[in-house]
């Protein structure tokens, strides 16, 4: 094949875009010295945060995923009016500033609020505390879930549930037995994007709860009281850490070959 | 019994104007209609997965319109099978006993029953990924009698299976009849109702144009519609066998016509095109190789011209223009020759 000038043209810009991504977190890596990151890696607060960070993103994406799972199946299977409004709803944090979705969260499970009153009633403290994080991460995070989790439901056809209501099971058995297990490499992907989208999150935990401190709050901290140099062993950790769950992700959502 | 009383329904371009019809138990009933008629939707009510907007589908006098999917004694084989692609074989047929909570050992000897009726004991451990059209067209099957269902309703079973699987299949839904099961059947093919069918309802824009008795509905057809879809003027049960390499159709009197078929030996149906049944009035010398003498018993109009009924030790009916009716000056009575090509006798085998 001859090579266009064109093309060539697409793949430098391209190239550039690549370039763009790649440089400042290799330039991150290179000029920061294996021994602070050992170094940071052994420090309790740290290794706290990072503990802190994984936990809480888990538990809010389980949690959320009680409901976002079922709201992706309706959404894949019913018509109902205002659906599309629904979708949009859904999309809704996406779009909104971070930091913004933080205050609307806080408002909602402060103190004052019927939330807050009903957590601080059975002992459950939302604001500077783990279960506020948990919603403030799922808060930016759930759409990823329901999208994914809908497109999976989506694929399945509609005839396999019907063969499957028409042999004698109920639409809870044809959920778990059919729907569910055709969906599954959509929902567990999408999972996992909640999980690393919530645990990444720092605009809207910040705000929610600046203590106990997550990852990404401990690097905004340490660079803003110690600066570049101290921060960046704690994020190269971080992304170290990210990586391992990206990866994990793009191995999920490969294309199956016997599909 | 069942009885489809009065069903009409629109949906997504079908439509149902007022469909009823009883089927007994132990019927093999084969509604018959070109695609667009609504077959399709007809077994979907059936099966509650579209309800009616009005009419009702009662089971032994009892009203199942409004019966939930799962609780109906429908068993449905769609069209395009929905086997499920994350089971194995033997997953998918055990998937209706699963349900009712019926024990490991029995689910394995109804799953081998069910296996061994229809020929597919061998792919028990396959992905349905991996089997043939026809196969899975088994699996289907059997994964819905293996519940033991009032009916079994069949969505075009044979439409996509090739000429000698398409016989293998006919003859294992006739032995499944035999054995009691009532059969709702729906296809475009009248080849299929001939050979199949204990009664026939034909199916045109939504309505059933005529129904009944399957001979009543082949050699009677009260429309034009009817007589042109039900197609073959002249079929009859017949057994096939070769004698030096040549091929015999031996009719229930014992008369025998040359035919070139490539089906195999046995049982069968003998069709003939009343357009293809030459009429003279000596014994020509042709290269037809069927020629027999007969009287005429009736002579008829039909669209396209005239139908002569001639009894030659059986009934045939020959479609001549009225141009051949008059210079033949046939009539009621007269003695005449019928003669017709062994390729255009076909043998269909059950």
């Amino acid at each position: 094949m001859r090579f266009q000038p064109f093309q060539l043209f697409l793949v430098l810009l391209s190239g550039v875009v690549l370039l763009f991504i790649i440089g400042p977190l290799v330039g991150m890596f290179v000029s920061t010295s294996p021994a602070d990151v050992f170094e940071s890696s052994k420090d309790p607060e740290v290794q706290r945060s990072i503990g802190l960070t994984l936990w809480v993103s888990m538990a809010a994406t389980l949690v959320f995923a009680l409901g976002g799972i079922p709201l992706a199946y309706l959404l894949a299977r019913k018509e109902f009016p205002l659906k599309r409004l629904v979708m949009g709803i859904i999309d809704l944090p996406i779009v909104i500033p971070h930091s913004a979705a933080g205050i609307a969260v806080l408002g909602f499970v402060s103190r004052d609020s019927y939330l807050g009153q009903l957590g601080s009633f059975i002992g459950l403290d939302f604001v500077g505390a783990p279960a506020g994080i948990a919603l403030a991460m799922a808060f930016v995070s759930i759409p990823f879930l329901v999208n994914s989790a809908r497109d999976g439901f989506l694929a399945v056809p509609a005839r396999l549930e019907q063969a499957a209501l028409n042999l004698g099971a109920s639409p809870m058995r044809v959920f778990f037995t059919i729907s569910l297990p055709l969906a599954w490499r959509n929902v567990v992907s999408g999972l996992i994007l909640m999980f690393a989208r919530g645990m990444s999150e720092f605009g809207a935990v910040v705000i929610v709860a600046y203590h106990p401190m997550i990852t990404p709050v401990l690097i905004w901290e340490r660079f803003g009281a110690f600066g570049l140099s101290y921060a960046r062993p704690v994020a190269v950790i971080f992304i170290a850490v990210s990586l391992v769950f990206f990866i994990l992700l793009r191995m999920l959502s490969r294309p199956r070959k016997d599909a | 019994m069942l009885d489809v009383q009065n069903i009409h329904k629109a949906y997504a371009g079908f439509q149902l104007d007022g469909v009823s019809f009883q089927a007994e138990n132990g019927d093999y009933y084969v509604i018959l209609g070109p695609s667009g008629a609504g077959k399709t939707l007809l077994l979907e009510i059936l099966a509650g997965l579209i309800s009616p907007d009005d009419g009702q589908i009662l089971i032994d006098g009892r009203d199942i319109t409004d019966d939930r999917i799962q609780s109906r004694p429908m068993g449905l084989v769609f069209q395009d099978l929905a086997v499920f692609p994350h089971m194995s074989v033997r997953d998918n047929i055990a998937y209706p006993l699963k349900i009712k909570r019926i024990g490991k050992k029995e689910t394995d000897q109804r799953v081998m029953e069910q296996a061994d009726l229809l020929e597919i004991g061998h792919l028990l451990s396959r992905r349905p990924q991996s089997l043939s059209g026809g196969e899975l067209q088994r699996v289907a099957l059997a994964r819905t009698l293996v519940r033991n269902p009032r009916f079994l309703l069949l969505d075009e079973p044979l439409a996509s299976l090739d000429i000698s699987l398409k016989q293998g299949l006919r003859s294992l839904l006739r032995k499944i009849n035999r054995s009691g099961q009532t059969i709702i059947h729906v296809t475009h093919d009248y080849e299929e109702a001939l050979v199949l069918a204990t009664k026939v309802a034909v199916m045109h824009d939504g309505r059933i144009v005529q129904m009944g008795p399957a001979d009543e509905v082949f050699h009677h057809p009260g429309s034009e519609f009817a007589a042109r879809f039900t197609g073959i003027r002249n079929y009859f049960p017949a057994r096939l066998y070769r004698e030096q390499e040549r091929q015999y159709a031996e009719l229930e009197n014992g008369m025998l016509l040359r035919l070139i078929t490539d089906e195999t030996e046995g049982q069968g149906f003998v069709l003939l095109r009343g357009e293809d049944v030459f009429i003279s009035l000596d014994n020509l010398p042709t290269s037809a190789t069927n020629q027999f003498k007969g009287t005429i018993i009736d002579v008829s109009p039909y669209p396209y011209g005239f139908e002569v009924l001639v009894d030659i030790g059986f009934p045939v009916y020959a479609r001549i223009t009225r141009e051949s009716l008059q210079s033949l000056s046939l009539r009621a009575g007269r003695e005449i020759w019928v003669s017709f090509k062994a390729a255009n006798v076909r043998f269909v085998r059950v």
